[in-house]
């Protein structure tokens, strides 16, 4: 009985041809896409067939580097965004973490709760406040005043995974450590970091990731044309913002803005895939 | 403490907790009680100052005729009347019911067969889960603009690779027609978002006891009538959750919208979060513009709690 379930060899290798078709399929757009950006500027407006260039170049790179401030501008403004966003949304959660794991105080379940109920409120409905609050305290069109936002939103999640690993750790270790004569900030620093650096880990790709591709709040807080992160800088150029529409630069564009996303998943799978699922098991 | 004659220890009402909570009870040494407070403040400040206030804001913008320059005017509820006959934000409500809806079953579709292929173990199993779960990654913004080029009439991929496939004659302009257009957007999402529900679908399928699996086959229980009665009730809770994550990121779908189509052929592609955007940063009735954004807030705090209703029925299976 058991045999006549096993799905026999010509079935399985069909299916697992078909499975290569459709990782293809999954895939072909983004190595499209780099392939194509590696084209001579010429060949960027012609049918993309072969996918290869004919011959290596960075012209598309170079055309893009034409537009607005220049690529390092733009580059260094999305990375400043999203790296501020991580170190910023990385320190708050893993304090709030720990505050919440470890210690007592009034109201503490009510304001976890509340902090954790924000991840319903979708933000594009409060980006028209978001603005009026910016421009009042100054930070409207400015990075900065970006990071502040991003970070808050990152935040319900962030905590949530910090606070779950900080549960994680066992609490005789730090009553061992209590024992020892150590204080609560002396803990966290000394005895707590290296042992949650896997949430931090998992929190930081979220954060970077949300960030450095976030459309929306950009195109709407940062109207300097200078401050533009990658993707309003490449919206801006296939939109002909600029003038003409490069579709060469657009390609390099995109590649520039995935290529740091594939690599990271890549690198810490893992990470990603432990905050992915943590809302499914929990 | 607790003496034998002593009554059995009775079960925590909320009200308890709730009492000891305020009173914070229970904590680690005395003096370090404060300590706690400081360690959340840092993301209470930030929590209040660019969620909290905001929100607030927004209810309270919403009851005002507030122009970008120039001082906001009290009017009531009258944002809200002209809501209720404002045919253009009716449609573009409309138009994100519809998008959802065929989105989410479309994404269904390709994730639940790709969820059951990747769950059984097979030769390049790891590398088949990566390749559906890669284009997650990249930003919506990437992934529009990836795909203006490849609908491209010119020099774009789709209609040479369609035409050597034989599927159709001649280059199509994709984004050119209402329908084509939507049918595009619609195969970008599938194709970038499905990871996620193939994700958590996966994880669900791999928290199944296998005894379960065997003792139903043995029982007689085929194809259907096993996914029916055995796995369906089983990964019903992570299925609720990759659909509440999957209506939730369609209800407030812009970016491919204004990417890709600018608001589409017509105007047949103005998203509920678009019209907001429009009305906000275009026109610049920010009063009105708040009054649409608490329509649409209202509406995904229903949606939740009737999907969150959803999860709470999960439980006890």
């Amino acid at each position: 009985m058991a045999a006549s379930r096993r799905s026999p060899f010509a079935l399985d290798f069909a299916q697992q041809c078909l499975g290569f078709v459709i990782a293809a399929l999954f895939l072909a757009p983004l190595a499209w896409t780099a392939l194509s950006s590696l084209k001579p500027a010429a060949e960027a407006a012609l049918p993309p067939l072969p996918p290869w260039p004919s011959r290596i170049t960075y012209e598309t790179y170079q055309s893009l580097d034409g537009f607005g401030s220049g690529l390092v501008t733009h580059t260094a403004n999305s990375l400043f965004v999203a790296l501020g966003t991580v170190g910023l949304s990385g320190i708050v959660s893993l304090l709030a973490g720990y505050g919440f794991s470890r210690f007592h105080f009034p109201l503490k379940n009510v304001i976890f709760v509340l902090i954790i109920s924000t991840m319903m409120i979708p933000y594009q409905s409060l980006l028209t406040p978001l603005f009026l609050i910016l421009s009042w305290i100054g930070l409207s069109n400015s990075l900065v005043g970006l990071v502040l936002v991003y970070a808050t939103l990152q935040l319900p999640f962030s905590v949530f995974m910090m606070r779950n690993a900080f549960e994680a750790v066992p609490r005789e270790i730090d009553e061992a450590a209590r024992i020892d004569g150590c204080g609560g900030v002396r803990i966290l620093t000394r005895i707590m970091l290296p042992l949650v650096a896997p949430g931090i880990i998992t929190v930081s790709i979220f954060a970077f990731l949300a960030s450095w591709n976030e459309f929306l709040a950009a195109l709407i807080l940062l109207t300097d044309n200078k401050l533009f992160t990658l993707p309003i800088l490449v919206t801006a150029v296939r939109s002909g913002q600029f003038g003409t529409v490069d579709w060469g630069a657009v390609q390099a564009g995109v590649t520039l803005m995935m290529m740091p996303c594939l690599l990271l998943f890549l690198l810490l799978q893992r990470y990603y895939m432990r905050g992915l699922t943590a809302g499914a098991v929990k | 403490m607790a003496s034998p004659a002593a009554p059995a220890t009775r079960k925590d009402t909320w009200k308890d907790k709730l009492r000891r909570s305020l009173r914070g009870e229970g904590g680690v040494v005395g003096q370090e009680r404060w300590l706690g407070v400081l360690l959340i403040l840092p993301a209470l400040i930030l929590l209040t100052a660019f969620f909290l206030v905001p929100l607030v804001m927004v209810g309270w913008m919403s009851l005002h005729n507030w122009p970008l320059l120039g001082r906001p005017r009290f009017i009531g509820l009258r944002n809200y009347a002209t809501m209720l006959t404002d045919t253009s934000f009716w449609h573009a409500l409309w138009f994100s019911a519809k998008y959802t809806i065929v989105v989410t079953i479309a994404i269904f579709a390709v994730a639940f067969p790709l969820a059951f292929f990747v769950e059984r173990p097979r030769p390049f199993v790891g590398f088949f889960r990566t390749a559906f779960f890669l284009p997650v990654v990249l930003g919506l913004g990437s992934a529009s603009l990836l795909w203006v080029w490849l609908s491209n009439v010119d020099f774009g991929l789709f209609s040479p690779a369609l035409m050597k496939l034989g599927l159709i004659d001649r280059p199509v302009s994709w984004l050119m027609q209402p329908t084509s257009a939507f049918i595009s957007i619609i195969v970008m999402v599938v194709w970038k978002a499905s990871g996620t529900s193939i994700v958590l679908l996966l994880t669900g399928l791999q928290a199944i006891p296998p005894e379960l699996k065997e003792a139903a086959s043995i029982d007689g229980a085929r194809g259907w009538q096993r996914f029916r009665y055995i796995t369906f009730p089983l990964i019903r809770r992570t299925f609720a959750l990759a659909l509440i994550l999957s209506v939730t990121h369609s209800v407030l779908a812009f970016d491919q919208f204004y990417i890709i189509t600018a608001g589409g052929p017509d105007n047949s592609m103005l998203s509920a979060v678009y019209w907001i955007m429009n009305t906000s940063f275009v026109s610049f009735k920010l009063g009105y513009g708040a009054a649409l954004s608490i329509a649409l807030l209202a509406i995904l705090v229903v949606l939740s709690i009737v999907q969150l209703y959803l999860l709470r029925t999960k439980e006890g299976q």
